[in-house]
This record gives structure tokens, C-alpha cells and sequence, in this order.
């Protein structure tokens, strides 16, 4: 093919129209991503406010509003649950799991990244093993546990056994943060005249935000949704969490509260949502803060 | 009294013994350079200086008080790492005041402080910005200002050019040693460039394997090598070393020189034959061997005012002035005195 000017000419209508091609390609899909990911979530905002009659008749479009909104089953589940009890304890237990997980695991994680043991590596690995236990398995023997100490029906049972899981897991995670931060910075913290601890608060610490933030978010969703243990240690209705109390008292028998169940879930999910979204920014501007060179 | 010394120091990392007996003793002001080829325990003799590793023995002594036992903090020394290890989340001016604040320096005197550092480096239009958003010779500039804001007693530097292009390289070489000049502070420079060394030394501690093989100025360590490896580690291309009967014999490429350049004086003649001549310009390099010693290589770096004329695949005759022969034990490679030579 020579470089005769038709010859370009159609080349450059050929790439135009790929290009176009490409943009809708694009957008068709990110607005089918977007639906995918809207659509359970619309779906419960709308059955939150619908009425009985309307949410079950099989001829109603089961999307949309076809007799009036109500607010009734939110009034059902704040006045004839303990809702805001699940809620209070489910926060409780989150805040707490979470400040004790980074309370272990930084501290694991640094030594298990920077101090120059043999095993380091080997030990790193052995505690992302015990991740692979599952809980469906360990929560008998825990069970025991928790009862021989005597600290079943309360929120310490949770307290004690969610950073079980919690601690391996973010100390991998956080190695892996710690690994990325050269050990350089740290020294020239301490040779400018701060001592380890120093230097670890004033340099490390800063630039291992976005590890610090993707801990606080494992720790705190897996305290907030864990059902297994919390089902088994908790029956009181006083210390259950969102995640057993809702199901457990808004399914009686085969009667489903649906509108309330969709109410619970939203409501949750809301405040939780704006937290993770402002902590977004922050997790994306720690990532792109730049390194040592180039 | 010797401002930094360091006395029979050795470590070890299980097996490996990094550093082995080093004796340094700096005198105030003094650029010492620590030279020698990677993994020559170079890099380690620094951070023990510098407090970051603690030695298996041996002992140093800052100002004459023993501070082997002290922390980095304690020890009112400055760094350089070769990275340049800049504070990522921090602007320039909060890195070079990073220091002052270790000290409880406040307010005015520390921005002052921080003013007259960036200045010595002419960085002042940069104190706003974030390491990122520097060039290389940049940053290393801010590196240096906040190592020297504190006004240390010694100052260490490891292989702080290497990061950057030879051409600002040398740049960085003039302006760094202007510096020192300037504010006469005791340096320790570690490096595996030769010619770094060789340019900014006031002396030059030549290591291998952990041990210094030799220490004195530069004119000291090219002209006479302590022993065979100094001799070839020295020096561009090399010293020749040929195996002389008893013992080794050595000469500097640029004093192999045609019959007849140079008259008078002492010299020992050579049959040198020429295998290719490469002319860069300013030199020629001769590469060949000598009759009787075809196994060695042998060199010959002649400057462009010699313009005798030479052939390549033809033997010629060359020699070499007495007093600059060296001459090294067969074991072990040790100096030894002046022998005489039958060519």
C-alpha cells in the first residue's frame, strides 16, 4: 500500500470510526456495570416503603410504587424490634475488633517485614494459613471456648474470638504495606535524630494510611456481617448484632417481614456507604503520594 | 585527637563476615573516601558509623568518646543515603526542618535554619514543593540541606551521585566538594567509582572483603599500590602485572612508552607486540603482549603529543623509567621493594 492521499484519507475514517466504536462500547458498559450494581439496592429502597397488598399481588410491577408509599414497616422495625440495639452493638463490637486488630497486627506486621528473622517469611505464611480454617468448622470448639469462659450471651464473645480472624489477615496485609516503604526513609528518621518508635510514627505511620484504612474497613465489614459465630455464642435479643438480630427477629417461622428486613438493611447501609466513600479519597490520594524516585 | 575513628571494627551477618578489623582515624575537616567494588563491606562500615548497625567488635569513638554503644540519634551525625530517602509526605521545607524539630528547635530560628541550608544549595524557590514534583539533582540538593541543617560533626555519604546522569554527575561532584570546602566538615564517602574517589579524596581507604587494603591521598594509592588488587582496582585501564620469575611485576599503562620518547633518566627496555591500536582522540590505547609473555595483557596508553608511529601485528620497542616499576609478592600480592631487572 503506498501513502497516496485516498489511501489516508480512509485510514483516517477507519480509525475515527473505531474510536467511536470504542466510546460506545465504553459507555454501554460501564451503564451495564452500573445497573448490576444498583439494582439490589433499589430494589430493597423501594420495597422498604411498599405496602403489603402491593408487594405481594403477582400482578403488580414488582419495581415500582402501585399504591401509595408507607412508612410503617420502618415504625414496625424501630418500635417492635430491638433495632437499635443491633445497631448500637454491632457498631460497639465493630470499633472495638477494629482498634484491637491494629492494636496487634501493626506491630506484627512490622516486625514480621522489617526486623531480619529467618522465619519472617515462613511465619508470614503460616498465619495466612489459618485464614483457610473456616468458621462453619472452627465455631464448635470456639463455642467451648467461649463458654468456659464464661462469656457467652455478651459482646465480649465476639470481642474476643472476630480478631482471631481479623489479626492474621490484616498483619499480611499490613506486611505487604510495610514492605513497600523503604527502609531508608525509616533510618534517616532515625540518623536525623528520632529513635525507632519515632521514626516509626512520624514517617512510617503516615505513608501507611491506605494500608491502615483497608484494615479498619476488613475489620470492621467482617465484624459487621460475621453470622456464624455471632448466631451461636448470642441468643439474647439484647446482644445480637445486625447481622443475626434482623434475620432472626424479623423471620418468624415462614413469615418474612420483608418491607422491614429491606428497611433494616438500607438504613445500615446508608450512614456505612458515605464513611467508606469520604475514606475513598484519602485511600486513592495515599496511593498516588509518589515514592522515593522516579 | 582524631575527630572520627574507628577501631578494629568487624561484623558479621551469620556466616558472612562483612566488615574485618577496619582502623580509621579521620582528622577534622577531612574528605575520606571509602572505596572498593560491591559487597566489600563498605556500605556496612558507614551504618556502623552511623549507628544503624552494631558492630560485632570493635569500637568508635566520635570527638574521642566512645559511641559504639549509642543510638543514631545520639550521635550528631548526618546521612546521605543513596536513595536520598526524602520524606514523600512532606514538603521540602517540613523535610529539611525535619532534623531541627528531632532537636526541639521552634519558630523563627528553625525557618531561619531551614533558609540558610536551602540557600547553601540554591533551593529556596523549592521549599513549597513535594519530592515528586523534583528532578533528581533536586532532590539530591534537598537531601543534602537537610542533612547539613543541623550542623553535624560528621557528615556520611553513600554513593549519593550514582542516582544521577554522568553529565549532572559532574556537576554534582564540583558543587558537593565546593561545599565541604566551604563549611570544612568531616566527610566519610563511600563509593565504587574510581574516579570519584580519585577526584574528591583527601584520602582514599581502599576495601576488599572487608578489609582496607590500603589508606593515603590518591597520589599515594595510584602511584604505590599497596598490593596487586589496589594496583588493578586503581586506575583506568589498569596497571599491567606480569608474572616476573620471583615475583610480579607492574607498570602504569602511561609510562610504557615507545623507545625514544622520553630520553635520559633510568629506563628498562621491553619488546612490546602490538596486537590493535585504538585511537580515542585525545590518547591512543595499545593493546599486546610482551615476547615471553603472551599470556598477559598488556597495555600502553600514550598521550596525543607522542606521534611516533606504530603499526599493529609488528613487534616494537618500549620501556619503561626505572623508579616507576613496581614490584609485588607471587603469594599474597604484598609490595615489595625495588628488584633488579633483566628485561
Amino acid at each position: 500500500m503506498t501513502w497516496d492521499s485516498t489511501n489516508v484519507a480512509r485510514l483516517r475514517e477507519k480509525t475515527r470510526r473505531r474510536h467511536r466504536l470504542g466510546r460506545v462500547g465504553l459507555y454501554l458498559s460501564a451503564i451495564g456495570f452500573s445497573l448490576f450494581a444498583v439494582f439490589p439496592f433499589s430494589w430493597a429502597v423501594i420495597s422498604m416503603f411498599k405496602r403489603s397488598n402491593d408487594l405481594y399481588s403477582r400482578d403488580n410491577n414488582p419495581f415500582w410504587f402501585n399504591e401509595p408509599p408507607t412508612l410503617q414497616h420502618i415504625q414496625y422495625l424501630f418500635r417492635e424490634t430491638n433495632y437499635l440495639t443491633f445497631v448500637r452493638n454491632t457498631l460497639i463490637v465493630g470499633l472495638v475488633v477494629t482498634a484491637v486488630t491494629l492494636a496487634f497486627s501493626l506491630p506484627t506486621a512490622y516486625a514480621l517485614a522489617r526486623l531480619r528473622l529467618k522465619w519472617g517469611e515462613r511465619m508470614g505464611i503460616a498465619i495466612f494459613l489459618v485464614y483457610l480454617i473456616p468458621p462453619t468448622l472452627l465455631f464448635i470448639p470456639m463455642t467451648r471456648v467461649i463458654n468456659f469462659l464464661g462469656i457467652q450471651e455478651t459482646l465480649w464473645s465476639l470481642i474476643l474470638v472476630y480478631p482471631t480472624i481479623t489479626i492474621p489477615i490484616s498483619s499480611w496485609l499490613l506486611m505487604g504495606y510495610f514492605k513497600s516503604i523503604p527502609m531508608d526513609i525509616e533510618e534517616q528518621a532515625m540518623v536525623d535524630g528520632y529513635s525507632r518508635l519515632g521514626a516509626i510514627t512520624r514517617v512510617v505511620m503516615p505513608l501507611m494510611f491506605p494500608g491502615i484504612v483497608a484494615v479498619i474497613v476488613f475489620a470492621f465489614t467482617l465484624s459487621a456481617h460475621e453470622f456464624i459465630y455471632a448466631l451461636s455464642f448470642n441468643k439474647a435479643s439484647a446482644v445480637k448484632t445486625i447481622a443475626t438480630g434482623v434475620p432472626t427477629e424479623l423471620i418468624r417461622g415462614d413469615v418474612f417481614f420483608w418491607q422491614s428486613l429491606q428497611s433494616a438493611v438500607v438504613l445500615v447501609a446508608i450512614p456505612i456507604a458515605l464513611v467508606f466513600n469520604a475514606f475513598l479519597d484519602r485511600f486513592i490520594a495515599g496511593f498516588t503520594m509518589g515514592a522515593v524516585k522516579g | 585527637m582524631a575527630l572520627l575513628e574507628v577501631r578494629g571494627l568487624r561484623k558479621e551477618f551469620g556466616d558472612v563476615v562483612a566488615v574485618d578489623g577496619v582502623d580509621i582515624k579521620s582528622e577534622e575537616g577531612e574528605f575520606l573516601v571509602l572505596l572498593g567494588p560491591s559487597g566489600c563491606g563498605k556500605t556496612t562500615l558507614l551504618r556502623m558509623i552511623a549507628g544503624l548497625e552494631h558492630p560485632t567488635e570493635g569500637q568508635i569513638l566520635l570527638g574521642g568518646e566512645d559511641v559504639t554503644d549509642l543510638p543514631p540519634r545520639a550521635r550528631q551525625i548526618a546521612m546521605v543515603f543513596q536513595s536520598y530517602a526524602l520524606y514523600p509526605h512532606m514538603t521540602v521545607a517540613r523535610n529539611i526542618a525535619f532534623p531541627l524539630k528531632a532537636q526541639g528547635v521552634d519558630g523563627p530560628e528553625r525557618d531561619e535554619k531551614v533558609k540558610w541550608a536551602a540557600g547553601l544549595f540554591g533551593i529556596e524557590h523549592l521549599l513549597h514543593r513535594r519530592p515528586r514534583q523534583l528532578s533528581g539533582g533536586e532532590r539530591q540538593r534537598v537531601a543534602l540541606a537537610r542533612a547539613i541543617v543541623r550542623e553535624p560533626s560528621v557528615f556520611l555519604l553513600d554513593e549519593p551521585l550514582s542516582n544521577l546522569d554522568a553529565k549532572l554527575r559532574a556537576a554534582a561532584r564540583d558543587d558537593l566538594m565546593g561545599f565541604q570546602r566551604r563549611i570544612g566538615i568531616t566527610s566519610v564517602y563511600v563509593t565504587h567509582d574510581q574516579v570519584e574517589a580519585m577526584g574528591m579524596g583527601d584520602r582514599i581507604a581502599v576495601m576488599r572483603d572487608g578489609k582496607i587494603r590500603q589508606m593515603g591521598t590518591p597520589e599515594e594509592v595510584y602511584h604505590h599500590p599497596a598490593d596487586t588488587f589496589v594496583a588493578q582496582f586503581i586506575g583506568s585501564p589498569p596497571m599491567n602485572l606480569l608474572d616476573w620469575g620471583d615475583y610480579i611485576l607492574g607498570f602504569r599503562p602511561e609510562h610504557f612508552l615507545p623507545e625514544g620518547v622520553q630520553d635520559g633518566g633510568d629506563r628498562v627496555p621491553f619488546d612490546f607486540f602490538v596486537n590493535r591500536i585504538e585511537y580515542l582522540g585525545s590518547e591512543r590505547y595499545l593493546y599486546g603482549f610482551i615476547p615471553g609473555h603472551e599470556e598477559t595483557k598488556v597495555i600502553a596508553m600514550l598521550p596525543a603529543t607522542v606521534t611516533v608511529p606504530l603499526e599493529e601485528q609488528r613487534q616494537h620497542r618500549f620501556s619503561v623509567a626505572s623508579d616507576q616499576l613496581r614490584f609485588f609478592d607471587k603469594d599474597g600480592g604484598q609490595k615489595i621493594p625495588p628488584q633488579t631487572i633483566q628485561a
